[in-house]
């Protein structure tokens, strides 16, 4: 009785997506309520709508990406040869791809530590301020009310290579600044965007963050003499710490997927490849370029990305229910 | 806190202002040049304060932009996909979490399974799939040998802009979590009391994740608002687009025709309703968020 009500009792006590994982060993009932229903129709009818869509939008899409990045089409539609990896051997080695990698790297690991960085920077000083808290958490929350294309265009109008008016600052200061010409200053410009963009919502989840460090604990600091900055590094931050994993792992799945509507905004990709990130390529090579197997294959492998990613978010939620308890 | 330190103090409020002046500064330029004619925007110097024109330029955007009808779009899509989410993904957890049945555990991996999966990997297939949704049925026939020709293209239609957007492995986690947390006495007094599934679901639980709906909702409906692939895609009749796209439409493309001034102005006006709904419901929001990162 014991053992087998063990599972059960344990579960609501767990509540965060990692249940689930030990749910599946556990066995069928495992995530369930205590008291249920058993019904062998209704559930299913219940489940219908989201698995309908799952289906026709995400599983079947998916598994033709899959048949396609091994098969090249010709341009007609009329014949299909099984190529097995020759879509991805000729990918893997296409100068434009690898670029593409490596702009993706460089452009969401800046964009990570920039958006972190200002974002930590700004939640630990509201966690110090009293006065004026609320005005300034609703004026850093505001981008995210701005559509990530509208806050590239905000940008791209700031440092249009014409009529910006940080441009003519720039120019003002000696510096040279043009990103229609300079794939740097292009990339700088995307990468500035995305992480403006971003900071509300690293600073969301560093201020509740902060806030649930338990205030007893930093008084006894206190007590025992630690100034803020020992409090901080000893007692705050190993207690956000999780937080800022996962924070991490976030950014990473905003940089790869979710600033695609930026690039298109800001630089479509250019100048001469600077800002063409994976995601952008995947769209180009697929509706403007049409080629379908290499498109496929790009498909494929952020696929893979993708998994990853999830996989790294699920153990965040793990090491959070060690912590929480 | 625990001591006076005068200095940490006014460096905090310091670097506060100036986060602050960094966020508002892009939209200040936008609302400057939103209020100027073309001319001084293209002057050297730029303008740097705002100008007398603002309601001439919001009345070009509107006309130029089609934003009456485009917001309608934006609206429609939005309330569109926040309430389908919402439903689709409370039903999945009442499922998940309150019946015990066959395929329950491959039912949560499936869901489960759609987040390592998203939108902008799968772009060429999920068009496919959107301008004939009867594909499969199509498929089904000719391998059954039924010679029926079946289409249903969703192309520039609500449903199309709706529907492929409505699966939502997060808040099918949000609410299932939320139901573990709910006693275990009140489906058993249900029962007792002789209330079916679906009646206790409609009177016990569905008031309970009021709250967890709510701060849901402000979320999912900034995200329908602010979608920018799929009606780029779904969308190519004018009339259909939504104002993030139309607004896109807007923006100059060369220099032949710099009309920035009504661009940016147009940008004002898409990203007010959800900036409105940011500010006014930001408690809410900020719950949302953290609740749905667990």
């Amino acid at each position: 009785m014991q053992a087998s009500t063990s599972v059960a009792t344990e579960l609501p006590a767990t509540p965060r997506v990692a249940g689930k994982r030990r749910a599946a060993v556990a066995g069928g009932t495992a995530g369930l309520k205590r008291a249920h229903y058993r019904n062998s129709r209704l559930p299913f009818l219940l489940l219908l709508p989201q698995l309908l869509v799952l289906l026709l939008f995400f599983f079947i899409p998916a598994v033709r990406a899959l048949v396609q990045a091994f098969v090249i089409t010709d341009p007609f539609g009329t014949t299909v040869h099984f190529v097995w990896f020759d879509n991805f051997r000729a990918l893997l080695a296409s100068p434009e791809y690898r670029s593409s990698v490596w702009v993706t790297l460089w452009f969401t690991l800046t964009q990570n530590v920039l958006t972190l960085g200002v974002a930590a920077v700004l939640a630990f000083a509201t966690d110090r301020v009293i006065r004026g808290r609320g005005l300034y958490r609703s004026i850093v929350l505001l981008p995210y009310a701005i559509a990530p294309v509208i806050a590239g265009i905000l940008w791209a109008f700031m440092f249009n290579a014409h009529v910006g008016p940080m441009t003519y600052v720039l120019k003002a200061l000696g510096v040279a600044w043009d990103p229609t010409r300079n794939g740097f200053d292009a990339f700088l410009l995307v990468t500035f965007a995305a992480a403006w963009k971003h900071i509300c919502y690293d600073y969301i989840f560093l201020v509740a963050a902060l806030l649930a460090v338990p205030a007893s604990l930093l008084e006894a600091a206190a007590v025992d003499g630690a100034g803020p900055g020992l409090r901080f590094f000893k007692i705050a931050l190993p207690m956000i710490g999780p937080t800022v994993f996962f924070l991490l792992v976030m950014n990473f799945v905003y940089g790869f997927f979710e600033t695609f509507a930026i690039v298109d905004a800001v630089t479509k990709g250019g100048p001469g490849g600077a800002t063409m990130i994976l995601v952008y390529k995947v769209y180009l090579d697929g509706f403007v370029h049409i080629d379908l197997g290499s498109s496929a294959a790009q498909s494929v492998l952020l696929m893979i990305f993708a998994v990853i990613l999830t996989m790294l978010q699920f153990r965040y939620v793990e090491r959070n229910v060690n912590y929480d308890v | 806190m625990v001591e006076r330190t005068r200095t940490l103090d006014i460096a905090c409020h310091g670097l506060l202002i100036l986060g602050g002046l960094l966020v508002c500064l892009p939209i200040y330029f936008a609302f400057v040049v939103g209020s100027h004619t073309v001319g001084d925007v293209l002057a050297v110097p730029p303008p740097w304060l705002p100008g007398g024109r603002f309601f001439e330029n919001a009345a070009t955007a509107w006309q130029k932009g089609n934003l009456g009808r485009l917001l309608f779009n934006s609206l429609v899509v939005a309330v569109g996909i926040t309430v389908g989410k919402i439903a689709v993904s409370l039903l999945s957890a009442f499922a998940i979490s309150y019946f015990r049945f066959r395929w329950r555990m491959t039912a949560f991996w499936l869901i489960f399974a759609s987040l390592m999966l998203p939108v902008e990997v799968r772009i060429l297939p999920t068009y496919e799939a959107v301008t004939n949704v009867a594909l499969p049925l199509q498929w089904l026939f000719d391998w059954v040998g039924i010679e029926v020709a079946v289409e249903w293209n969703m192309m520039n239609s609500y449903g199309g802009l709706i529907l492929p957007l409505i699966a939502s492995a997060t808040a099918t986690f949000l609410f299932r979590q939320f139901f573990l947390t709910v006693p275990e006495e009140l489906c058993e007094a249900a029962r007792i009391d002789g209330a079916s599934p679906l009646h206790f679901f409609r009177h016990v639980l569905l008031p309970l994740s009021m709250s967890n709906m709510v701060a849901l909702s402000i979320i999912l409906f900034l995200y329908g608002w602010n979608q920018y692939l799929w009606p780029l895609l779904f969308t190519t009749e004018k009339d259909m687009a939504t104002a993030v796209i139309g607004l896109k439409h807007l923006i100059p493309q060369s220099d032949a025709e710099p009309a920035w001034n009504v661009a940016m102005n147009a940008a004002l006006l898409v990203m007010l309703p959800p900036a409105l709904v940011v500010v006014a419901l930001q408690r809410w929001l900020v719950k949302g968020l953290v609740d749905s990162g667990k």
